[in-house]
């Protein structure tokens, strides 16, 4: 009796499905080719300028030559990494990049926090907004432009500091061309220029938080600083978590134009990182194969810290930051 | 009444910080601003502090004078709005698709970009393909290879899809295409993130400096930043310059390098106040997405 409840024989419905599959196939392309035609240019600019220079990467491993393509290029058994690990120069960029992104962290991570809550707490319209307005300025402004203001506010004949400091008799202090103070200096301008701008997000923070759980507080007779305390920091140590967490992750990272522009010969021994070595080796002395070699050890490096950062957050128990 | 006091106090107290603060950020400009306003001999002598003096515009008009100071700040002004024109366009269309959920393809694609985000070729890869693409010594090499950043392609997504579904899909029921959807409806609704998204693409070619002291070497492609520091750095003035300065008795004197750094930072000065209610929520968006 079964026979007769299903009249079609089985190959014709899987015809018919098929045909279902490609009238839907035909379907789904009708409604949505132009979102492919509009993901084109985009697919087109990863290729060529994301996805083929890291497959250049290879002449890292390679003896490459400009006359040469990276692919006839003989391999040369980590011949390029051996040489980098023993130059000292190479280290000691190593180094200075752990070390000027250390303490750009250990000052540069709590200042805009406390700047956050201090404005917070400021409870003047007019005022807040133009000092909110005069303390984001220096983000907008290039590493070009912040190192000739500071040559001209540091030098130590000329500079506005030091006119000051000999005015009440100190000695000139070369805050430029002492390697010692000009870490200094290099720390003190990247704060200069990041605070205002890396306090939004924390103002956005404080701003989300309840605004009863305060009104309870002061029913409860709390003064200013217990609900700082007790109120604004719990508020925010999410925000603030998460933060830590993408700047521990970005420590082997530095950019480029704040050591190169703020540093100079004089102070090579402080002010040589990671990147503007490989633009001394590479760029301008045509070590190709170095230069990359260097660039890809500090990418790997990069990547490690960002995995492990983010491993050790999700075991916390906060959210990943992907 | 001494719970009063104490507030006030504190109210005084927080005020004077942010002031200092507020102070240190804007008082270099001052004073950039009045050694580029006062004559070379005051400030040789030292008498600038925040107040111009002798007042005159003879700096000025030697940036204005030097053609290639002026030709750089043109196309450096021309390449910006190109830049930034290319950069939006290109994040608009791509945002625009991935916002679909059942785009197939989508995650290939999104993963695909999210890896640009942690790992890169470097910068020397970067140099060879863009010598092997000819593009060295040509404004290409300064608009392509970055014109679409992973992290603001992010942002404009996550702002597309904050956006109520039920708009479009009664504007998709009516019959409107994705097009007339996205230049209609979508975009009208997110005029601050793309204000804001544009602002980021255009300060950053604005200020960008790596990448030109890299890819250009003719003098006349110098974009600001990259003139600036020959100027200040290297001490190189152009012929017309270096007449004037001798004029004054000395080459690219300090309140010559004053009125260049300020001539490179008021176009900033001039756009920032009007976009900065737009940035402060697209900076918030992005800090949502991390």
């Amino acid at each position: 009796m079964s026979d007769i409840i299903s009249p079609v024989p089985d190959a014709i419905i899987q015809v018919d499905l098929k045909e279902i599959k490609k009238r839907k196939f035909i379907a789904y392309i009708k409604n949505n080719w132009i979102l492919y035609l509009l993901l084109l240019p985009s697919i087109a600019y990863l290729i060529v300028f994301k996805y083929a220079p890291m497959y250049g990467v290879l002449i890292a491993f390679k003896e490459y030559n400009i006359f040469q393509t990276v692919w006839a290029s003989p391999w040369n058994n980590f011949a390029t990494f051996k040489e980098i690990f023993l130059m000292p120069d190479f280290w000691n960029a190593f180094k200075n990049t752990f070390v000027l992104n250390s303490l750009d962290m250990i000052i540069g991570f709590p200042a805009p926090i406390i700047l956050a809550i201090i404005l917070s707490e400021v409870y003047v319209k007019w005022f807040k907004k133009v000092s909110q307005t005069i303390l984001y300025l220096p983000h907008f402004l290039s590493w070009v432009i912040i190192g000739s203001i500071a040559l001209q506010l540091f030098a130590p004949e000329s500079g506005l500091i030091n006119l000051a400091l000999n005015k009440i008799g100190v000695s000139p202090v070369q805050f430029l061309t002492d390697k010692w103070i000009w870490v200094g200096t290099y720390v003190f301008l990247g704060l200069w220029q990041s605070i205002g701008w890396n306090m939004i997000i924390y103002l956005a923070a404080i701003a989300g938080i309840n605004q009863e759980l305060y009104e309870a507080a002061v029913m409860d007779g709390a003064g200013r600083l217990r609900k700082i305390w007790h109120i604004t920091l719990p508020g925010i140590k999410s925000t603030i978590i998460i933060l830590l967490i993408l700047a521990i992750g970005k420590m082997s990272q530095i950019g480029f134009d704040r050591p190169f522009v703020v540093g100079n010969s004089l102070v090579m021994e402080f002010s040589d990182v990671i990147s503007t070595f490989v633009y001394r080796t590479g760029i301008q002395n045509f070590q190709y194969s170095i230069a990359t070699a260097v660039g890809l050890f500090q990418s790997v490096i990069g990547l490690i810290f960002l995995l492990g950062t983010n491993y050790i957050a999700d075991k916390l128990g906060e959210q990943g930051i992907w | 009444m001494i719970n009063n006091f104490k507030n006030k106090v504190f109210n005084v107290l927080m005020i004077a910080i942010i002031t200092l603060i507020s102070l240190m950020c804007i008082i270099p400009m001052i004073y950039l601003l009045s050694v580029s306003l006062s004559s070379s001999t005051a400030v040789i002598s030292r008498q600038v502090f925040l107040f111009p003096v002798e007042i005159n515009f003879g700096a000025y008009e030697a940036v204005f004078n030097d053609k290639a100071i002026f030709n750089s700040m043109i196309f450096t002004v021309w390449l910006t709005v190109l830049c930034a024109a290319c950069s939006i366009l290109i994040t608009i269309i791509t945002a625009y698709p991935l916002t679909k959920r059942n785009l197939k393809g989508r995650n290939i694609f999104l993963f695909m970009i999210i890896i640009t985000m942690y790992f890169s070729g470097g910068t020397i890869p970067d140099y060879i393909l863009v010598k092997n693409l000819g593009l060295t010594d040509n404004f290409l090499s300064l608009l392509l290879p970055y014109m679409l950043s992973a992290f603001n392609l992010i942002i404009l997504k996550t702002f597309f899809s904050s956006l109520p579904e039920s708009l479009e899909e009664s504007a998709f029921l009516d019959g409107a295409s994705h097009l007339t959807i996205l230049f209609r409806i979508v975009l009208p609704l997110s005029m601050p993130a793309i204000a804001t998204l544009t602002l980021f693409y255009a300060v950053g070619r604005w200020n960008g400096f790596q990448d030109a002291l890299i890819y250009i070497s003719k003098p006349d492609l110098y974009p600001l930043q990259l003139k600036l520091y020959m100027l200040v750095y290297n001490n190189q003035m152009s012929e017309v310059a270096i007449v004037e300065g001798a004029s004054t008795g000395s080459i690219a004197s300090d309140n010559l390098k004053a009125a260049a750094v300020m001539f490179a930072t008021v176009p900033i000065l001039l756009v920032y106040p009007w976009l900065q209610r737009y940035f402060i929520s697209g900076v918030t968006i992005g800090a949502i997405k991390g």
